[in-house]
């Protein structure tokens, strides 16, 4: 078929890669793009998760954590980039852009925030509050490290959910790796749309990689749950099948 | 005529255009139809190639661990990237569309197809062996209508998540809807664009809403269960919020 031969090549260009629309450009534009998202959609559905899983939302919370992971899903991400890159945002560079990626990142964020606050062990919150702890103590030192294994599930999921959101991007005329797709289907350049979607997974995997380790490095209970596991086994043991 | 044209919301471009409808029903009822089966051939495929897989995954555990992480390798990778990757198999054809669909697809029903098979009680496995059934007819007639929420839980995200990708075909030509929200970026056309989007989520409620239904016809035996549990405080489904590894886009 000659296509592989072909990807290797041009993935083993120099060119390809220096210059303005070479793939270092383009990495660091869809980088950018999706630090920066990420953080805007942490700092708008983390602190909602806190209020809804936590503070005065709480009544409301559970319908709302659900509906948004399912609406997020049902509307189509290109039609919403290419609805704000029509509208009044389309004036104003990468506005629209921005504004669909944290769209997307808010749902898998809250959702899993939202869970793992709501979830947290009762009794250890209870004797959390007998302890004499404030509402804020109890949330810094005992919800959200309960909660961490799942918040970080939502920023992993979003993590990923940005970067490929950016890569559609290209489609609706923002910049990204995405860029390197289009140009190769709107030049029928087979070997340059694979090796641009090879980049484009690369990146997705190491986001996914990256963020799964930092997960596991960082969690607050994972030594104790290490000890845990290493105690002798009392736990019901796992079923096996017949 | 002229004046009547140039009053027309078409030509003012606006983005709720009832001329727009009228005028180019058949383009919007093809575009609609080739979205429906895309994604009912992909979900088909899929359901057709995931419970083998969880069959597999479940009688030799081995392969468990191997075919759930390919899947979740495989929803990672975005979807203009995957329908990318797929076009020198297939070409420019309708294929990488449902191929791409197919894969984002099993991940999520190799999941809840396990999830479904293992929650199957094992007094009702042993009750049906005790009763002389056979492999097949216990997988058949037990442990699938059992493991059946589940299964259509997973159903009803792949479908969804599905209608959704399927715009992004457009890159290939074959996007359905997203053809109409393709060209009509291009030619600035705003009224194409909504209404092409609109359609699109209407036809994801749609299929939710249909299948939720067809769940509902097929397990009547859970609704007796709901019905006693309701005076519960309501938890949060797990199948539907934490077994989907988020969305693909």
């Amino acid at each position: 078929m000659g296509v592989l031969p072909d990807t290797w090549t041009w993935l083993t260009t120099a060119e390809h890669w220096s210059g303005d629309g070479g793939v270092w450009a383009r990495l660091s534009e869809h980088l950018y793009l999706t630090g920066v998202c990420l953080a805007l959609a942490c700092a708008i559905a983390l602190p909602l998760a806190m209020w809804l899983g936590h503070g005065g939302g709480r009544r409301f919370g559970g319908a709302l954590a659900i509906n948004i992971s399912n609406a997020g899903r049902a509307v189509p991400t290109f039609a919403v980039l290419v609805l704000l890159s029509l509208g009044p945002l389309g004036d104003h560079g990468d506005l629209p852009t921005i504004v669909a990626l944290v769209l997307f990142a808010v749902p898998p964020l809250l959702t899993n925030a939202y869970v793992g606050l709501s979830e947290a062990d009762k009794d250890v919150v209870e004797a959390a509050r007998g302890m004499g702890m404030s509402r804020r103590q109890l949330l810094a030192r005992v919800e959200v490290p309960l909660a961490f294994p799942l918040i970080m599930t939502g920023v992993r999921t979003a993590a990923v959910q940005v970067v490929a959101t950016a890569t559609l991007a290209a489609l609706a005329a923002g910049g990204g790796l995405g860029r390197i797709i289009t140009a190769g289907f709107a030049t029928y350049d087979t070997a340059q749309v694979v090796a641009g979607a090879v980049v484009v997974a690369v990146l997705a995997l190491l986001v996914e990689g990256v963020l799964a380790l930092a997960q596991r490095l960082f969690d607050p209970g994972h030594h104790r749950r290490r000890a845990l596991a290493a105690a002798p086994a009392t736990a019901v043991p796992a079923r096996t099948a017949p | 005529m002229s004046a009547v044209m140039a009053e027309s919301c078409l030509t003012r471009n606006e983005w709720i255009c009832g001329e727009y409808l009228r005028t180019r029903s058949e383009e919007l009822t093809d575009a609609t139809v080739e979205h429906v089966t895309i994604t009912l051939v992909a979900i088909a495929l899929a359901l057709l190639v995931a419970f083998p897989l969880a069959l597999l995954a479940r009688r030799w555990r081995l392969a468990a661990g191997p075919i759930l992480s390919l899947t979740t390798v495989l929803y990672t990778v975005p979807s203009l990237a995957m329908y990318a990757l797929l076009l020198p198999v297939f070409g420019i054809s309708v294929s990488v569309v449902v191929c791409g669909l197919v894969l984002y697809s099993l991940t999520i029903l190799v999941r809840n197809i396990m999830t479904g098979l293992d929650s199957v009680p094992d007094e009702a496995r042993e009750a049906a062996r005790g009763m002389g059934y056979g492999c097949a007819r216990l997988l058949f007639g037990v442990e699938l209508p059992l493991a059946l929420p589940s299964l259509m839980a997973g159903v009803r995200i792949a479908t969804v998540s599905a209608v959704s990708l399927t715009t992004v075909g457009a890159i290939v030509d074959h996007g359905g809807l997203g053809n109409l929200i393709y060209t009509g970026m291009d030619s600035y056309f705003k009224a194409q664009v909504l209404t092409a989007s609109v359609l699109c989520v209407l036809l994801a409620i749609a299929a939710d809403v249909l299948l939720l239904g067809a769940q509902r016809l097929l397990t009547p035996w859970t609704r007796a269960g709901r019905r006693a549990g309701r005076r519960r405080t309501a938890g949060i489904p797990r199948d539907s919020v934490m077994d989907a590894p988020g969305t693909v886009v």
